[in-house]
């Protein structure tokens, strides 16, 4: 659409000719409705309410109060996005560093990651007049694309094949020397089982400082300002959650989840950072022999990573419990499989049965009560298999497929068993 | 294939043993992810495990310790610290004259700071690999052992460590036989001399009792009153969720294995 604005003598016509038909509807169009309110002679607001909305279509006087009429004043070409709208912060010269180490499971921030960051970012602009720059530290491949949006202002991605898997020695190493190149203030890491617990603390130990664990609340405190003159004062939990520590914040900390809240109103220049020198080769004493194959059905619903579930639309149970095993998913069901007896109550994912935590979640014949889309809630990618594309289920699916489940299945199967074969006959 | 018992030595462990606390009551008990580190050294062939603790002893812990011996030993060596004193240095010296093939500890203590560091710091100190979160000793061969670690969501993975090692325990490990009160009564704790250094930040910190963590409040930030109530009132929705009508069974099944391989949830 051209952006040039063109006069129409018609239009300008019939808005100053209160009397035709169609003045009203075309005082809206051309932005001049907002005329029901002006400042009077005495300094007082005066309002014409009439002069409020427009003519509907089937002559009744509409008002809309969403405040979309005078947005749209500036056409659909020039709708800004929620991110573009968001100010950019850039830190050219930072005073100091405050180093992350997101956990990245599944290659993207998790929210632990993000509430981390938020914390960083406190610690990075608590003086404005010398602002820090949050630097992430990224280990191998990632599909994350929020870096900007999440505060990292400077971003070191350390690609490396001894940096793959369970590999705490070699990342321990790289972290060592982003010590050395940048030496942040501050080292920041998720106190979490996936990795973050354990590599924060190797890097304590390394560095030889003592850190803080379980930090969930930081606070200023000019007290705090002692021998290391960081001038925070953090909480932390100690002896199995059942302590509080209230402690001047060390340099390295390892922060539990919802520390502080994730950075939502600016974006950041995630700048890219590369190392000044190699890293050092290191003889590793751990071997990854890789991830060992769970019985799926062993796993916990609430924890299981990957659930194939059913509902009402499954016919072929048989072909149902075999996907589920081919896929190597937890299975699940809703609410009507298994008031009908074809999967056990333990099996029930909702608000009354299991509140899953699943990363992919496929939904395969299930509707979605809305009972059922609470339990599925964290879950992150929904996958729904479906007869009926007006459902809630497709609503909130990642990708959803319109067909007959038992054929959508049966074709998954015979897929991912091909590919099997072929990966073997290849080996 | 296990080799005869007799022809190799035994296998040296240690297994580092604290006091723990009942989560209700409060009372000293053992501590459960070291007892499931016992549990895992007398699950191991031909082991030859030595109990050790670095502690202050009176009535409370006396009995805590106890319940270890009435796992099967006859005694406990122990490192007498008093109250507040940091254990490290006196571990790390008994560690290094025993020179033990295997260390075995809990992830973190049920009491005091609780910050899981010292089988980090014990490895800094005497150079060691350190491996957390177990669930399985598989085998120990040739100074190599094979390790079940515990991950979250209910996986395991495979690793190998060369030893010595220190390992530390998950609660995902088999859990720990009850204590039998006569070898309990029978045991002896043997008390060792060692270095004593006091823990001087410990002293310096305010502690008291965990208070409830708040609740997070689902912030809203938007700028008219509409988008407010549109917030409040929507419903879970993914939004751009792509979506497939009209396709063949296999055009739908492709789809969804790319989702799931780009996910990693396929093995």
């Amino acid at each position: 659409m051209s952006e040039i604005q063109r006069r129409d003598p018609r239009k300008e016509w019939i808005a100053r000719n209160r009397l035709h038909p169609q003045h009203l509807e075309v005082l809206a169009e051309l932005g001049q409705g907002a005329a029901s309110e002006w400042m009077g002679p005495s300094g007082l607001v005066r309002k014409n309410p009439h002069a409020v909305g427009f003519t509907g279509p089937h002559g009744i006087k509409r008002i809309d109060r969403s405040g979309v009429q005078q947005g749209a004043g500036g056409g659909v070409g020039s709708a800004t996005t929620g991110a573009e709208r968001k100010p950019l912060v850039e830190i050219d010269e930072p005073a100091f560093l405050v180093a992350v180490v997101p956990d990245m499971t599944g290659g993207r921030l998790s929210g632990h990651d993000r509430d981390l960051l938020g914390l960083a970012r406190q610690l990075a602009d608590a003086d404005p007049r010398a602002p820090g720059a949050v630097l992430a530290v990224v280990f191998g491949a990632h599909k994350e694309e929020g870096f900007a949006d999440a505060g990292i202002d400077r971003l070191v991605q350390l690609e490396a094949p001894e940096l793959e898997g369970y590999a705490p020695e070699a990342r321990l190493g790289a972290l060592v020397a982003v010590e050395e190149a940048w030496a942040p203030r501050h080292w920041l890491v998720p106190d979490s089982k996936l990795g973050g617990a354990d590599l924060g603390r190797r890097l304590a130990a390394r560095l030889g400082e003592r850190p803080a664990t379980g930090v969930w609340q930081l606070e200023a405190d000019a007290e705090a300002r002692g021998e290391d003159g960081s001038g925070w004062r953090c909480t932390a939990r100690g002896a199995a959650g059942t302590l509080d520590i209230q402690r001047p914040l060390p340099r390295v900390a390892l922060a539990l989840a919802e520390c502080a809240e994730p950075v939502s109103e600016t974006r950041h220049a995630a700048e890219r950072l590369t190392l000044p020198q190699a890293l050092p080769a290191q003889l590793s004493r751990i071997e990854d022999l890789g991830q060992v194959a769970v019985d799926p059905a062993g796993v916990a619903l609430s924890e299981a990573e990957f659930i194939l579930s059913a509902g009402n639309g499954v016919r072929d149970w048989d072909g149902f419990h075999r996907a589920a095993r081919v896929l190597g998913a937890t299975e699940g069901a809703s609410r009507v499989a298994v008031d009908d007896g074809f999967m056990p109550r333990d099996r029930q994912v909702g608000a009354t049965g299991t509140w899953v935590t699943a990363r992919v979640y496929v939904a395969v014949g299930i509707s979605g009560a809305i009972q059922h889309l609470q339990g599925i809630q964290p879950c992150e990618k929904v996958v729904a298999i479906n007869m009926d594309p007006g459902c809630d289920m497709i609503k909130r699916a990642d990708l959803a497929v319109i067909g007959d489940s038992a054929q959508v299945l049966e074709a998954l199967v015979a897929l991912v068993e091909r590919q099997r074969e072929e990966k073997r006959h290849a080996a | 294939m296990r080799p005869e018992p007799s022809k190799t030595a035994p296998l040296e462990i240690t297994v580092l043993v604290s006091v723990g606390r009942h989560p209700l009551t409060g009372r000293g008990r053992r501590a459960d992810q070291d007892a499931r580190g016992v549990e895992l050294a007398r699950a191991l062939p031909a082991p030859e495990v030595r109990l050790l603790h670095a502690g202050a002893l009176d009535g409370g812990s006396e009995a805590a310790l106890r319940g270890y011996l009435g796992m099967g030993f006859d005694a406990l060596t122990l490192l007498e610290q008093p109250e507040g004193a940091d254990v490290l240095p006196a571990l790390a010296d008994a560690l290094s004259e025993a020179s033990p093939q295997l260390v075995i500890t809990g992830e973190r203590a049920e009491q005091g700071e609780g910050s899981g560091l010292l089988p980090y710091l014990l490895a800094e100190w005497l150079g060691w690999p350190v491996v957390n979160g177990l669930a399985e000793v598989e085998d120990v061969q040739d100074g190599v052992a094979t390790l079940l670690q515990a991950l979250p969501r209910g996986q395991r993975r495979r690793l190998k460590v060369r030893l010595p090692a220190i390992v530390t325990v998950d609660g995902a490990a088999p859990a720990p036989r009850q204590s039998a009160y006569g070898p309990a009564r029978r045991g002896t704790l043997e008390a060792v001399p060692g270095p004593v250094s006091l823990d001087g930040d410990w002293e310096s910190w305010q502690v008291q009792p965990a208070r409830k963590r708040p609740k997070r409040l689902k912030i809203v930030k938007a700028a008219s009153a509409r988008d407010r109530f549109k917030a409040a009132a929507a419903k879970a929705e993914g939004g751009g969720g792509q979506v497939l009508t009209d396709v063949t069974p296999e055009q739908g099944a492709e789809a969804i294995l790319k989702l799931l391989k780009e996910e990693g949830v396929l093995r």
